[in-house]
């Protein structure tokens, strides 16, 4: 297992980029930790699986270099990285059993044949899969022929990290919640450095450790869970994770107040404010009160989804969500408020520090 | 699931019925009418029973002309599926390449029988032809219609420049329709370029690869036309095959009720030989 430096890499699929827009991947420089449980989560297009790519060595980076435990590994083909990859679709040889499938990768390296049977028993075994190692592998489920994937990865006992490139997309939504258990038992169990790369936020949320949010081409935060929940560096992380996303409402800084069309609302604190940014005011759903005390607000829209209602009302000529719980009625003449403590500033999109 | 039964529906098929019935069924028939019984024109026919079976089955003749067209086939397809893989395989997937490869290899697929033929006539003569004038004077005297050996050398080549394109085309598909992923997978996994080929591009080509080899089996089987221009069958009868010899009986002798039993044989071994290859061919997949 190994720790993944990723030293100022950049990447783009045209020839000769000169604009930064001509990137498919902005610069990207960061270090993950060996062990670790990395989510690469954001949409479609914003240079994950670039990203994927270039770790497992399948892309080759414009600029920059990669290291496994600080050896340079940028020049060496993906057999020689020693890496596992899973894919969107599961990869299975259809001619061959379960068990030549995962004995594969061990004797295409001239593993002796005691010590393959020796490992692909051990990971039979780990994937549950020990009573099928003799069927043809063409006839088994999506989620079966995906666990022979991971096991492929698996068998191989020198692999630096596994590599997972939206795994489970071709699998049914019960057996979801089954194999991402399994996965983080196995992960739990062996500690290799995982990246699983995906769009959705609940599977990159329970899975990882810590989730890397990309959006155009760029990391826009690495964090736990909590951080990306209750600080959004960004604004695009506000609105890509929870649901319904961030409120995030344009504004002028007065001080230590937020000005929002004609409403002010007291920040706690004044943000620098730059005359040239422009100043947005992020707010969750879940610490926006709808109740009878702060500032008029008009009620658009309540949506029960049964745990908790979602409150869609316009506030100063600017729509926002709030989250209610279930037990609790709208007054008929309702106002809004802001948890102060759970309120973000962002200057240009990105978020402005506290203290700063 | 109760099933409805609804006699009506039957109308439905009727025209296909009727479209075969006189495609297929009824000129079948008129060989079946002729292969047991004797006219001598005047549409006047006397009952054979088998004798005409019997004739063509006991004589030498027939059984020369199949044991030709076997080997025929055989060469052919020993020679086409593998080259027709191995262009395949190494054909270009992106770029300008591909249209320019593509219309090449569907050229030779869009020229008539015997333009082809008369092409290759043309270009083995020894006195005027590039090829035969051509090896004649590099020291390799070259006459088809002479040497039996250059007879079948010609027919082979003429035939495999005809029609190994369709074997590429096929197994292009094949190639093309093999996900990136596989070809990822396999080069983490450390495949090298055989094991790649054999438990990832030879399975997903195995479906096309079928019905190449039964297009060009039942066609190398049925080869008439580019021999009967090229040879006409000789020199002597060393490339008389099955539908030569067949034409010659029919139209050149006028032996209507031979040839109409030897129809319906040949006819067979055609059906029997292609459900043969299938069959063993797929016989894997239930498994």
């Amino acid at each position: 297992m190994a720790r993944i430096t990723l030293d100022h890499i950049r990447h783009a699929y045209g020839i000769r980029p000169s604009a930064p827009n001509d990137y498919a991947l902005r610069e990207v420089n960061h270090e993950w930790s060996d062990g670790g449980a990395y989510a690469l989560l954001g949409p479609s297009g914003c240079g994950k699986t670039t990203l994927l790519n270039i770790i497992s060595g399948l892309l080759q980076p414009s600029e920059g270099r990669i290291l496994f435990d600080g050896e340079d590994v940028t020049d060496l083909p993906p057999e020689a990285r020693n890496i596992a990859q899973v894919f969107q679709f599961p990869v299975i040889y259809d001619t061959m059993t379960v068990y030549d499938n995962l004995a594969f990768p061990l004797r295409n390296r001239g593993v002796a044949e005691a010590a393959v049977k020796r490992r692909v028993e051990e990971i039979l075994e780990m994937t549950g899969l020990a009573d099928r190692a003799n069927r043809k592998a063409r006839g088994l489920t999506a989620d079966q022929k995906q666990k022979i994937s991971l096991g492929r990865g698996l068998v191989r006992n020198d692999v630096n990290a596994i590599l997972f490139d939206e795994p489970l997309t071709v699998i049914d939504p019960h057996m979801k919640w089954q194999l991402r258990s399994q996965l983080k038992k196995l992960h739990r169990q062996f500690g290799f450095t995982m990246v699983y790369v995906t769009h959705d936020q609940t599977e990159a949320l329970t899975f990882a450790d810590k989730v890397v949010v990309m959006y155009d081409g760029q990391i826009v935060q690495i964090g736990t869970p909590a951080e990306l929940f209750e600080t959004p560096r960004h604004t695009f992380v506000g609105y890509f994770i929870g649901s319904p996303g961030m409120n995030v409402l344009p504004m002028q800084i007065d001080g230590a107040t937020a000005v929002i069309g004609g409403e002010r609302v007291d920040l706690g604190f004044a943000p620098p404010a730059k005359a040239t940014a422009k100043m947005e005011f992020g707010i969750r759903p879940e610490f926006v009160r709808i109740g009878r005390e702060g500032h008029p607000v008009r009620i658009d829209k309540v949506e029960d989804i049964g745990r908790h209602k979602i409150v869609r009302a316009t506030f100063a000529g600017q729509s926002v969500a709030a989250v209610m719980p279930e037990e609790d009625e709208v007054p008929a003449d309702a106002r809004i408020a802001f948890d102060p403590k759970a309120i973000n500033i962002y200057a240009d999109s990105w978020r402005v520090e506290r203290g700063a | 699931m109760d099933k409805t039964w609804n006699n009506k529906a039957w109308f439905m098929v009727l025209p296909v019925l009727l479209l075969v019935a006189f495609s297929a069924v009824i000129p079948l028939m008129t060989v079946v009418n002729y292969s047991v019984q004797d006219t001598f024109g005047n549409n006047q026919f006397f009952w054979a029973g088998t004798d005409w079976f019997t004739q063509v089955l006991d004589s030498a003749r027939f059984w020369d002309s199949l044991v030709r067209n076997l080997a025929f086939s055989a060469v052919i397809l020993a020679i086409q599926i593998p080259l027709g893989i191995f262009i395949a395989l190494n054909m270009p997937r992106h770029g300008l390449g591909v249209p320019v490869c593509l219309i090449f290899m569907a050229l030779p697929l869009l020229i008539p029988w015997n333009v082809v033929g008369t092409i290759w006539q043309l270009l083995c003569r020894a006195d005027i032809g590039l090829v035969g004038w051509g090896l004649t004077q590099l020291g390799f005297p070259f006459a088809y219609a002479a040497d039996p050996v250059d007879a079948w050398v010609t027919i082979v080549v003429m035939d495999v420049w005809h029609w190994t394109s369709l074997v590429v085309l096929l197994c292009y598909a094949g190639l093309v329709s093999i996900p990136e992923a596989y070809y990822q997978a396999a080069k983490i996994d450390g495949a090298s370029r055989l094991a790649v080929f054999r438990y990832i591009q030879l399975p997903k080509m195995k479906r096309v690869l079928l019905i190449a080899i039964l297009l060009r089996f039942m066609d190398s089987f049925m080869i008439y036309t580019e021999p009967f221009v090229v040879t006409g069958g000789g020199p002597g009868s060393s490339t008389t095959f099955l539908s030569i010899d067949l034409v010659k009986m029919a139209v050149g002798q006028f032996d209507l009720g031979p040839a109409a039993a030897m129809s319906i044989v040949y006819f067979l071994i055609v059906l029997l030989l292609s459900w043969i290859f299938y069959t063993v061919m797929t016989q894997g997949d239930q498994a």
